[in-house]
């Protein structure tokens, strides 16, 4: 017997006895036998709950919890405890999609609430229920793009973490679609050679704000350029930062997407994360993707459900704008509470807290005369510099006193070769940025 | 409480607050340093909650939904089975769930182990070399797989290679998946026993150069063997083409036959079905991809590889690429290792037996009411369509909804598309004799009274926390959010 199944010896032969046969393999009988197998798999045996809880201790010992003065896509900002209370609850963990509002209303409210956090965010008229992460979304927004003007050219900046990127190509190359870059000039957006590379075929020009080396990028000129060549802007921003910097609406953006992870979630090894989608109405047949609406009930109550599904694959198949066929609903859960208990002075103290650690580590790390900064742009949470030390004696020191940071970039390719990163999020104590710079200036 | 009725937004009291921040420590610096043109003009309308509202709030919410824990939960081609609670026990260890993706790897051995030892027990259960658990979700593995394909064919130069057949049985995403790839769809009808009909295919592929490959799931999405999958293989094979198998149905599987050993060439596999990690309300789920050893050099980047018992990250120039951020959806991988571990081999050979013989005990004691499309022993899952007695106009949608007046989740409905009133039943092995002789009760129940009392189901639900909606209403205002909710109302009013 086995906790998971409720199968007893007399349960299974009253089922077979209905059924008028003698086995369960009867059942079978149409398997081709060349394939039917004669072993046990080749995996390990069970384990009891006891010996799988020291199996797993065991192993999470071989994993080691590091203060984190990098981010690079996965911040590592406060989660309030009230989200993991909530998000295990199995009404929320259990459920499906939400198919049969009468017994759904939990998820599709929450995703209703959640649409409207990202619409007050970004500024643009309408989310989606969620993609599967930053990088995904920001590669669906250039296929939106490329439907909606039915053109096949993305151009990208440069300055889009080296991850989105190559995400994007992926998806571009097999649809049959074209990229170009746009370079960078100063850790930047070059707008010249934006201006340059604009032609009939672009369908959209990607930019990221705060953008991979955590700048915060001046989009002057940009959007007014882009809808003259009548192609859509894309911007992708760290949703956390629009707490108080400018919105993608504000900047004049067609598409907004991009990650998730700072709201409440934890860095995890990489996921589960959440991408967002958020546009103008006038495109929102064209976005990917799940969509809540609010209705009413026959006696006129409030209720939400899935909407505009006519867009999706289950109905229109090889049509559908996408095929993508879920969202992160567990993670826009998390997305949801976490706004709700930062409000709106929450959300733009992390960020205020997070911008003067980072500006503090900054200032003491340039006076060691061991850092400089090879572009002097503006930013948040996020920095780049160029150093005198190796980078590999960086991370094996910071390894050796528990610390993530100071990042080289060249593993993101030889073009990053000379800089370094760091992130300090508001979690970060000043016991804790001191005792980095401690370290960091007695190398030599 | 299941009446509550209240959006966060309307709880929101200026200046409550339901956060605990630290204290400022650098006040030389002040984000409103920056440029003012850097900044947003307007605060973000979000709520202003105490921490004991947020908590009722959701709490409040949740209890309008209906969970595995809540009662029998038979959605057809979802494999609703029990979510463990060891699994999420585990998932919250700190030194899982706090590690950096990008962080050394000497200090994630252990988090490596749990993908490389997971990808390998996949592996081996389904009969292929090697898994990506990059892949985010089912319909993303769809489009990792035929990535992985048409890169085979990229890579020995047929670059003509882009049809892919597809049964007409299929999930919506089969077919969106290929277009999405940049390939093209050649469907192919069942015969009359719900399989895919050799002649069609053969027919479908005589003469051609360009197929590159199949999609097939098997069971197929009618809980139906397709009993000739060698040949159909065979076939594809000697077209030049690749097999794709969906894993949706894997379930049926375990224990009994593997997919590589079928002929299959790629696949993917959904832990959030298979290998009992939560839905989530409609996700994180995840979808591995497994490929033979042919086609592993194709696996997207980045890949988890292990010499000498040290696991490291190679980024493979042959493969299709980057697909994902990081590792996929990790904490969804550790849950399901966990729970392979907990079931361990002695175990799972019995989950293919025991969800098959649960199917069939309720296709068996339901097919005197419910018209049985297709006769015959079922896989997993069994479809009927709908009601014998077609009198009175009850569609499967009225049946659907009054399974939840009497506790029990809906079945997937309308789905397969090949039956106009399909109802798609799969208890799933966690499910007791009990539970299924109750639920065959009231859907006997339920059939008669849509002889006799055929009202009590086209009202149905009416003890649900709301009644039944108009979706047209959310077509038509596409109202997605609180502040079109706001603009809607007060239009309304004026």
């Amino acid at each position: 017997m086995f906790k998971y199944f409720a199968h007893t010896k007399a349960d299974i032969d009253k089922m077979l006895k209905s059924l008028n046969i003698n086995s369960i393999d009867e059942l079978f009988s149409e398997l081709p036998k060349e394939v039917i197998l004669d072993s046990d798999y080749d995996i390990p045996s069970f384990k009891s709950e006891s010996e799988l809880r020291h199996y797993f201790e065991d192993l999470a010992k071989q994993n080691k919890e590091l203060t984190l003065f990098s981010g690079l896509g996965a911040y590592d900002h406060y989660q309030p405890a009230v989200i993991d209370a909530l998000t295990s609850r199995q009404e929320f963990m259990t459920s499906y999609t939400p198919y049969q509002p009468e017994v759904a209303q939990g998820t599709l409210q929450y995703i209703f609430e959640y649409q409207s956090m990202i619409q007050t965010l970004t500024g643009m008229d309408v989310s989606n229920a969620s993609m599967y992460d930053g990088t995904t979304a920001t590669a669906e927004a250039c296929f939106m793009a490329s439907a909606i003007r039915k053109r096949n050219k993305i151009l990208i900046s440069k300055t889009l973490h080296p991850n989105t990127i190559e995400v994007i190509k992926t998806y571009l190359k097999f649809k049959g679609l074209e990229w170009e870059f746009i370079d960078s000039e100063a850790g930047v957006t070059s707008f010249d050679d934006l201006k340059n590379k604009l032609d009939k075929d672009i369908a959209g020009v990607v930019v990221q704000n705060p953008n991979f080396f955590g700048y915060i990028e001046n989009y002057d000129g940009f959007s007014e350029t882009i809808k003259d060549n009548k192609s859509l802007f894309i911007v992708n921003s760290d949703i956390s930062t629009l707490g108080v910097l400018k919105t993608p609406y504000e900047i004049g953006a067609d598409i907004a997407c991009g990650e998730c992870q700072s709201l409440g979630m934890p860095v995890g090894f990489g996921g589960p994360y959440l991408g967002y989608l958020a546009t103008n109405k006038k495109y929102v047949r064209k976005m990917p993707g799940r969509i809540c609406g609010y209705t009413h009930d026959l006696e006129g109550n409030r209720a939400f459900v899935l909407t505009l599904q006519a867009r999706e694959q289950h109905i229109r198949r090889s049509k559908a704008n996408s095929n993508i066929c879920s969202n992160q609903s567990l993670m826009a859960l998390f997305v949801t509470i976490y706004l709700s208990v930062m409000g709106k002075k929450g959300l733009k103290k992390v960020n205020n807290l997070s911008y003067q650690n980072a500006h503090y580590l900054y200032d003491k790390l340039i006076k060691t005369n061991k850092f400089s900064d090879p572009f002097k742009q503006p930013f948040l949470k996020e920095f780049v510099l160029e150093t005198t030390l190796s980078h590999d004696l960086i991370k094996e020191v910071l390894l050796k006193n528990n610390i993530f940071g100071g990042v080289s970039l060249s593993i993101f390719g030889e073009e990053y070769d000379n800089l370094i990163n760091f992130s300090v999020t508001e979690k970060r104590t000043k016991a804790e940025i001191d005792k980095l710079i401690s370290v960091l200036e007695a190398l030599s | 409480m299941i009446r509550y009725n209240k959006l966060i937004f309307e709880l929101s009291t200026e200046d409550r607050v339901g956060y605990s921040l630290p204290n400022s420590k650098f006040s030389d610096y002040n984000i409103n340093d920056l440029k003012t043109d850097y900044l947003r003009t307007e605060e973000p309308d979000l709520p202003e909650v105490s921490e004991l509202e947020v908590l009722r709030h959701f709490t409040n919410i949740s209890n309008k939904n209906f969970g595995v824990e809540n009662g029998f939960y038979p959605l057809g081609s979802c494999t609703m089975k029990y979510n463990p609670k060891i699994n999420e026990e585990i998932v919250n260890f700190n030194n899982f769930k706090r590690l950096h993706p990008l962080q050394p790897v000497s200090t994630t051995q252990g988090a490596f182990k749990v993908y490389y030892d997971l990808q390998k027990i996949l592996a081996e259960i389904s009969g292929f070399h090697e898994f990506s658990l990059n892949p985010y979700a089912g319909a993303h593995g769809e489009l990792i797989g035929l990535m992985i394909i048409k890169k085979y064919h990229e890579s020995r130069g047929d670059f003509h290679k882009n049809k892919i057949i597809i049964p007409d049985s299929a999930h919506g995403t089969n077919p969106a998946s290929v277009v999405v790839c940049g390939m093209e769809v050649i469907e192919i009808e069942s015969n009359k026993r719900g399989r895919v009909d050799i002649d069609s295919l053969k027919e479908a592929i005589s003469g051609r150069d360009d197929i590159a490959g199949m999609m097939l799931t098997n069971p197929n999405t009618l809980g139906i063997f397709e009993e000739n999958i060698c040949e159909i293989a065979k076939l594809i094979h000697k077209a030049g083409g690749k097999m794709y198998n969906d894993g949706a149905n894997l379930n049926a599987l375990l224990g009994k036959v593997r997919p590589g050993d079928m002929g299959f060439d790629v696949m993917h596999i959904n832990l959030h079905k298979t290998f009992s990690t939560p839905h989530g309300g409609g996700g994180p789920g995840s979808g591995p991809v497994g490929v033979t050893e042919e086609l592993a050099k194709f696996l997207p980047n980045p890949q988890v590889k292990k010499m000498d018992d040290y696991y490291y990250v190679e980024n493979n120039g042959d493969a299709i690429g980057q697909i994902s951020a990081f590792y996929g959806n990790y904490l969804v991988s550790l849950r399901a290792l966990v729970y392979l571990l907990t079931l361990g081999k002695e175990n799972i050979k019995l989950i293919g037996r025991y969800a098959t013989l649960n199917a069939n005990y309720v296709r068996n004691a339901l097919k005197s009411t419910y018209e049985l499309p297709i006769q015959g022993n079922c896989m997993h899952e069994t479809v009927f369509n709908g009601l014998i007695n077609k009198e009175n106009d009850i569609k499967t949608l009225d049946i659907a909804k009054r399974l939840l007046d009497y506790g029990m989740h809906a079945p997937t409905i309308y789905f397969p598309l090949l039956f106009p009133q399909a109802i798609m039943i799969e208890p799933t092995e966690t499910e007791s004799l009990q539970t299924l002789d109750e639920f065959i009760e009231i859907m006997h129940k339920i059939a008669i009274e849509a002889k006799e009392n055929p009202d009590k189901l086209k009202d149905a639900p009416t003890k649900t926390p709301i009644r039944r909606t108009d979706e047209v209403f959310a077509a038509k205002q596409m109202i997605f959010s609180y502040k079109d909710y706001l603009e809607y109302i007060e239009k309304r009013d004026e």
